[in-house]
């Protein structure tokens, strides 16, 4: 059967990995080319870069990074971050990645979805929603690097992303990101429960469990995970055996 | 004369294609192109292509492409399809009622909706992920395991009339064909570009196939 994805997040910036706690506090994780290439070796399912780069002087610099990581490994590699125009997802495809992930322009300008997936085809476009509960069982969405409210249901919007052509949805709990207690369960198992397309859930991973977690009881497709891998906490394989001994499909 | 021609027709992505190729064959001649002549002359052509069935034969026909697959394939050449590139060899996709190459004969039909799996979760499609491929006896799967894990992004599937020319299956939930074969003619669904290890084996078969 087909496994569930274990996809380990990079967060760049200055060509460099960084992780930080609901989403401030940065802290340097290492190079990218080589935290890459050691999740390949330890049996990633998938890559996933997100651009943090606030100045756009500096986006040339991870076309460079999925160029070098293209030619290295070969898995899926989803990249987002700055993505506003059909140019620039023809401009990350070409570089290498696999995936175009959309998050606040998907908001700005749903068509930018719509047309991407038009041109390029539904696999390779994801959309990327940041939610934060704004009442129990409602789930807002934030943009702008969480920094600001749409007045958007979660659950709606995720059905309207599927719609427009979508391939994928990643799905961050702002209110988790970076406290290690877990995903926030109630708002994955609501969207993909709504959806036909796989949902990635993200943010709050700080133990193996809380992977498990996310697949039996969020009921994801795949889990996101960054802190837990770059700071040598868990390796990808020993995630993988985790998730198997608790009669997880996984591919080891 | 190239030695691999990668046929683009403008649909998708096709760096990673040929970066998987490079990497099992970095003595090769490598051309990603949409000219016949280039095509014709090839020593083997890899057929890859994503994104939805009327786009790619709208777009296979309008370049001329159609012919010269047809010929390539004629002539004995090897020939490896990936993805569209496997479902559009068929009579006919039931994604936008498109007629398709038809060099096998039978349908693309889409997987079903409000599939679920043992535990109740509903099953997603696109069908995306790591999925095994229980493979059957064939020079291209040298070296890879039975049940081996492949990466998968598909919501349409191959149906061949012929059920002889059927290379492997996967489960989902149901089994389904992924991989397809008939003389210098090989076909899968999954990507092998992007299946790490099992993946570029199988295209270093491929390079090193020489078919009669």
């Amino acid at each position: 059967m087909l496994a569930k994805r274990i996809i380990p997040c990079l967060d760049v910036t200055a060509g460099r990995v960084v992780k930080g706690v609901s989403f401030v506090e940065l802290r340097d994780a290492g190079d990218p080319v080589e935290i890459a290439r050691r999740y390949d070796e330890q049996g990633a399912d998938e890559l996933t870069f997100l651009d943090i780069t606030a100045s756009s002087d500096d986006r040339g610099i991870i076309f460079r990074i999925i160029e070098q990581v293209a030619e290295q490994v070969f898995i899926p590699l989803t990249v987002g971050g700055g993505v506003r125009e059909v140019q620039d997802v023809r401009n990350l495809l070409n570089a290498g990645a696999d995936k175009v992930s959309i998050n606040t322009s998907a908001v700005v300008n749903p068509q930018l979805v719509a047309d991407a997936a038009a041109r390029y085809g539904s696999q390779c476009i994801v959309v990327a929603i940041d939610a934060k509960q704004v009442a129990p069982g409602r789930w807002e969405v934030f943009t702008h690097g969480g920094r600001k409210a749409t007045g958007l249901d979660t659950v709606e919007w995720a059905k309207k992303m599927q719609g427009l052509g979508a391939g994928e949805i990643l799905l961050t709990s702002m209110d988790q990101d970076g406290q290690k207690r877990g995903f926030d369960l109630a708002l994955t198992r609501a969207v993909t429960d709504a959806l036909e397309i796989p949902v990635i859930a993200s943010g709050g991973v700080g133990n193996l469990q809380h992977l498990a977690d996310g697949v039996k009881i969020g009921g994801a497709d795949a889990v996101l995970a960054a802190s837990i891998f770059h700071f040598g906490e868990y390796t990808v394989l020993q995630a993988k055996q985790f998730m198997a001994q608790q009669g997880i499909e996984v591919r080891l | 004369m190239v030695d691999i021609a990668i046929v683009d027709y403008g649909m998708g992505n096709l760096r990673s294609v040929q970066q998987a190729v490079r990497k099992v064959a970095p003595q090769a001649s490598i051309a990603v192109t949409g000219e016949a002549g280039i095509i014709a002359a090839a020593g083997r052509v890899v057929f890859p292509g994503q994104g939805a069935a009327p786009d790619c034969m709208r777009e296979i026909r309008s370049r001329g492409l159609d012919k010269v697959i047809a010929d390539v394939v004629g002539e004995g050449k090897p020939f490896l399809g990936i993805c569209m590139g496997l479902q559009v060899l068929f009579e006919h996709s039931e994604e936008g009622d498109t007629p398709c190459l038809g060099l096998f004969a039978g349908p693309v039909k889409r997987f079903a909706s409000g599939l679920r799996d043992a535990q109740g979760n509903k099953l997603k499609v696109p069908h995306m992920g790591w999925n095994q491929v229980h493979h059957g006896e064939h020079v291209l799967w040298d070296g890879i395991a039975q049940d081996a894990r492949f990466y998968f992004v598909h919501s349409y599937h191959v149906q061949p009339r012929d059920a002889g020319l059927v290379q492997a299956t996967s489960d989902y939930p149901q089994p389904f064909v992924c991989a397809v074969a008939r003389d210098n003619l090989f076909a899968v669904q999954f990507h092998p570009e992007k299946s790490a290890a099992a993946g570029l084996r199988l295209l270093q078969n491929f390079i090193n196939w020489n078919p009669v």
